[in-house]
């Protein structure tokens, strides 16, 4: 799957399919979107990405393993849900800074609890595909 | 259309039974995999088919003022689709693995357990 | 209170860490655990006396009425005194008579753990609670049966105690949970008031019978004996203390206990008076046929315990009287030749009655405890056996006109157990000493303290039981409410009892002189083993086993298919018979939508890849085919306005393609193995449920919708979530907790995927 125009394509194609992931994660609490959909965006773009370049490329691009994702994600989302207790509220609650910044929108506990489950998939998805890619 | 969508989920049962009771295990999954799609398509044909009406409130508004498509059917869908993948992924690589090291995909060669692995 | 129960659960519990530091201090320091407790629970005796009932509450299952309540009244204080006092020189012979043994600590462990749930068993108020302590002393009892648990036979009378005791303890919570639904309470005290409800009650007789089977199968009565006899495998400090003075006695303290609940009945009476009399007349004569002293106290015992019974069915004033100092009595004397016969075990290493003799001339005190306890267990007068059974005569003899039958009944089985008692207490210590039991020397003093301290209580409270008269009162009134005043007193006038006293002394003497123990009587009776009731249950437990293996093996084949048939036939079966009772299908036409073109291309293109994936024989056919399914249920998500799934749908679908591509090769074929019969019947069952999945769909469509969650996750999305995009409000704000778990599954799917593929199976084969 080697060829120019595909590889091309593809560098090209990383950077706005991963801006494009985050966007759809952002806007996921007004309009048709969120984590789980954001996330899987994510990983198809490296997905995209490795299938031209070969794994390797894509793990010098990424420069982290993706199963860290996991952990580093769960942790997010776990503590955006605690952080209502450092207020007094039960776990879960949203809380949310009053004014909306530029770009993202309106900033809670819940955007950090999307992000967390974003990770989340990002990492499952590649971790499931990178390493049936290299036992292959 | 609700009538033809519910022969579509009768069919998928179907079908993925069908594939569920067959001895290669190839065909397991797929049965599988077609169970999980006609359980998706009943839940959501269950939560009242509502055309070009998303569950997203207006712009303008806060709250929604006129009639919009079920939010809680779909939100255990994408849930089921998601974790679905999950066990496919891990199941494909059960079968795979199984299959590597067993040498047959015939479920009636796999009914013991305690040969050593 | 609860800390006197507690603590011996928790000394058990520490025991394995502290016999770690100095296993030697053990027995030195456990004993005293008991009798703490005892020295405790002999403080409240003047308060119970005088006072009546003395209550303790904690709080512990509120929301079910389970709380801890205790009650200590003088039933339970009898019994209390008799677990911490009996346990007390138990505790202190054991450290003796298992001194070499390995795992004495563990021993005790046992021992603790089972006094403080008898202790708890008696002054439980709460049925519950009382029952939770019932199956702690069944299963106890069943470590410290199987304590020689190298040994076959002990191991499978430790399994047959349990089993009998476990499956009477659950019968009983039926019976408990019964009760304390009629009486609307499961505390004891506060059901005595609704005592006429539940006797009155239709159900009356089923409840009596489930407390019966309870409490006949702990106190090892007729049919349910059998598990006694083998019990007698453990050792003879757990012999002496839970298979005379105590947990064979719980049953009897749950007739007596209940008593004054539901007691007073006809069918209560006659079934105590029926099983008891059985059981002593039967376990009566079975002692005659035994020549291992161990033998013939269980069945000795068992016949005591039949007494109580059929004393507590008599149910006369004199009658419960009886049983309560009968209670006492008996697990003094019997307590006492227990002891007596473990030390003979001890000391001559053997058991066998017709191999002992003379041996008072080695152990002297041993001796005297021998005789003191058998004379009170003959009922000889000056001995607390001799009240009690004066009692027991006044009570049979003046029953009305089934008098005769029932004191006849009881005479014959005191006679028998006159000689039992001789047999243990005074033969082995009489005649000449056999030449192989010359070595036989003096046991250390922590052997024969405990039972000469036992003896001389009969002897004690028999010669001056006026100091037994407010105890017994207190006893008496918590079996029997209001009862009357009593005056315990040796001499009764001469009357018909007295008569039957001495009767009774001249049968078993003339019996214990004319009847040897042989091993020829013992052959004799062999014949009929094989319809005892150990026997028939035996057989029946073992035709149990066999139809569980068959049943097993029918449905646990081994095959996947067969178990998806299984378990689909039920469904199919139970929701057709639902649907044929009634389908109930009105369409609404208004309601469905039209049919559009392109959702038409949709269907069709779906059902022609459905049909694709089940035919084709290529393993990417069956991939394309999945995908353009994925592809075509992502459609109609878009269709009807759900595009978060369908952005979903339409990536998961890509993945799992793509998944299946990059191990295509590495899949099994898709090959076909089935036979075209089987194949049929696949499908005439697929479609059975696919046909009844769609009936239940449209009648579920059919039904009105209820929107009330949607509605308010809709009203209140941007009001508290501060979303606009309902869905994902769900999934991160009001559900969140499920997405969070929903991502540590997904997380576990990765990291068993992770692991399967990197495992390193079996390295020595290639894989």
């Amino acid at each position: 799957m080697k060829s120019i125009i595909f590889q091309t394509a593809s560098k090209y194609l990383l950077p706005l399919l991963l801006l494009f992931s985050v966007f759809i994660l952002l806007r996921g609490h007004y309009l048709p979107g969120g984590g789980f959909v954001g996330g899987l965006m994510a990983a198809m773009a490296f997905i995209l990405h490795s299938f031209a370049f070969g794994l390797k490329e894509t793990k010098s691009i990424v420069k982290m393993d993706p199963r860290h994702l996991m952990p580093i994600g769960l942790t997010l989302a776990i503590v955006a849900g605690l952080s209502p207790w450092f207020v007094g509220l039960p776990f879960m609650t949203g809380i949310w800074y009053d004014e909306p910044l530029k770009l993202i929108g309106m900033v809670g506990s819940s955007l950090f609890f999307d992000i967390g489950v974003y990770l989340v998939v990002i990492g499952t998805t590649l971790t499931i595909i990178f390493s049936i890619t290299e036992t292959i | 259309m609700e009538l033809l969508l519910i022969f579509i989920i009768g069919l998928l049962h179907a079908a993925g039974i069908y594939m569920l009771l067959r001895r290669s295990m190839f065909k397991m999954i797929i049965g599988l995999i077609l169970l999980g799609n006609g359980v998706n398509l009943l839940i959501f044909v269950l939560g009242r088919l509502v055309k070009g009406k998303p569950p997203v409130i207006d712009e303008a508004s806060n709250v929604f003022t006129e009639i919009y498509a079920d939010p809680v059917p779909q939100a255990l869908i994408l849930t089921a689709i998601v974790i679905g993948f999950g066990l496919q992924s891990f199941a494909i690589i059960l079968i795979k693995r199984v299959y590597k090291v067993l040498e047959t995909d015939d479920l009636d060669e796999l009914n013991s357990t305690d040969e050593e692995i | 209170m609860i800390f006197a129960v507690i603590s011996g659960f928790i000394s058990a519990a520490i025991l394995p860490i502290f016999s770690r530091f100095n296993k030697n201090l053990v027995p030195k320091l456990y004993p005293f655990i008991p009798l703490g407790i005892f020295i405790y629970l002999a403080s409240y005796l003047h308060k119970v006396n005088t006072e009546g009932a003395q209550f303790w509450s904690y709080t512990w299952i509120p929301s079910f009425g389970i709380n801890l309540d205790f009650r200590l009244d003088g039933l339970s204080l009898l019994f209390g005194l008799l677990i911490t006092g009996i346990g007390t020189l138990v505790f202190f012979y054991t450290s003796y008579y298992l001194k070499e043994d390995k795992y004495l600590d563990r021993f005790y462990g046992y021992l603790t753990m089972f006094m403080a749930a008898m202790l708890g068993l008696v002054i439980s108020d709460n049925l519950i609670v009382l029952f939770i302590f019932w199956e702690l002393t069944s299963i106890s009892s069943f470590f410290l049966i199987g304590y020689k648990n190298d040994d076959p036979s002990s191991r499978k009378s430790a399994l047959t105690a349990l089993g009998v005791t476990g499956f009477g303890g659950l019968i009983l919570l039926a019976g408990l949970i019964w009760i304390g639904f009629l009486g609307g309470d499961f505390s004891f005290t506060e059901l005595l008031n609704s005592s006429e409800i539940i006797k009155n009650h239709e159900s009356y007789t089923w409840i009596i019978i489930l407390v019966f089977i309870g409490a006949f199968t702990k106190s090892a009565q007729f049919p349910f004996h059998f598990w006694l006899p083998g019990a007698m495998k453990a050792p003879t400090p757990v012999s002496t203390y839970l298979h005379s003075a105590t947990m064979v006695k719980a049953g009897i303290y749950l007739l007596a206990r209940f008593t004054p609940l539901l007691g007073g009945t006809d069918s209560w009476n006659w079934t105590l008076m029926i099983v008891g009399g059985i059981t002593m007349l039967y376990a009566a004569i079975h002692s005659l046929f035994r020549t291992d002293l161990k033998s013939i106290l269980a069945y000795s015992t068992i016949s005591a315990l039949g007494i109580l019974v059929f004393l507590l069915g008599v149910g006369t004033e004199d009658a419960l009287l009886a049983a309560g100092i009968f209670i006492l009595t008996h697990a003094l004397y019997k307590a006492t030749l227990f002891l007596i016969t473990g030390i003979i075990d001890h000391e001559t290493g053997t058991r066998e009655v017709t191999s002992l003799g003379g041996l008072q001339r080695v152990m002297k005190p041993v001796a005297v405890a021998g005789y003191l306890a058998a004379l009170s267990s003959a009922g000889v007068p000056l001995f607390l056996g001799f009240i009690s059974k004066e009692i027991m005569y006044e009570a049979s003899f003046h029953y009305g006109k089934w008098a005769i039958l029932l004191t006849a009944a009881l005479v014959i089985t005191k006679i028998i157990l006159f000689v039992a008692g001789f047999w243990v207490g005074v033969k082995p210590f009489t005649g000449s000493l056999p030449d192989e039991h010359q070595s036989a020397k003096m046991p250390s003093p922590l052997l024969w303290i405990p039972p000469v301290l036992l003896a001389s209580l009969c002897l004690l409270f028999g010669v001056f039981p006026g100091i037994l008269d407010r105890f017994m009162q207190a006893v008496f009134t918590s079996i029997l409410p209001g009862a009357p005043e009593i005056h315990l007193a040796i001499w009764h006038g001469f009357n018909w009892v007295l008569v039957l006293s001495i009767v009774t002394l001249i049968l078993g003497t003339a019996l214990y002189l004319g009847l040897k123990p042989s091993q020829i009587l013992r052959e004799k009776v062999k014949a009929f083993d094989r319809v005892a009731p150990i026997q028939l249950i035996e057989n029946i437990a073992l035709g149990f086993q066999k139809f569980a293996e068959k049943w097993t093996g029918f449905f646990q084949n081994g095959y996947l298919r067969n178990y998806v048939i299984t378990i689909l036939l039920f469904l199919t079966v139970l929701a057709g018979y639902r649907i044929y009772d009634g389908v109930d299908v009105h369409l609404d036409w208004s309601q469905i939508s039209e049919i559009t073109p392109s959702e038409f291309l949709v269907v069709v293109l779906m059902v022609t890849s459905i049909f694709f994936a089940m035919i084709t024989k290529t393993r990417t056919g069956v991939i394309v085919a999945l995908g353009i399914i994925g592809l075509a249920n992502c459609l109609f998500f878009l269709y009807y306005s759900a595009p978060d799934l369908a952005m979903t749908q339409f990536s998961i679908d890509t993945l799992t393609v793509l998944l299946f591509m990059l191990v295509l090769f590495q899949l099994p074929k898709n090959r076909s193995f089935s036979t075209n019969k089987i194949r049929i019947r696949d499908g005439l069952l697929s479609l059975m449920f696919g046909s009844m999945i769609a009936i239940l769909a449209l009648e579920v469509f059919e039904a009105p919708s209820y929107t009330e969650v949607s509605d308010y996750y809709a009203e209140n999305a941007y009001l508290l979530a501060k979303g606009k995009n309902v869905v994902n409000v769900i999934l991160v704000d009001f559900r969140g907790i499920d997405t969070l778990v929903e991502t540590i599954v997904l997380v576990i799917a990765a990291i068993g995927v992770f692991s399967l593929l990197n495992l390193k199976l079996n390295p020595n084969k290639k894989t």
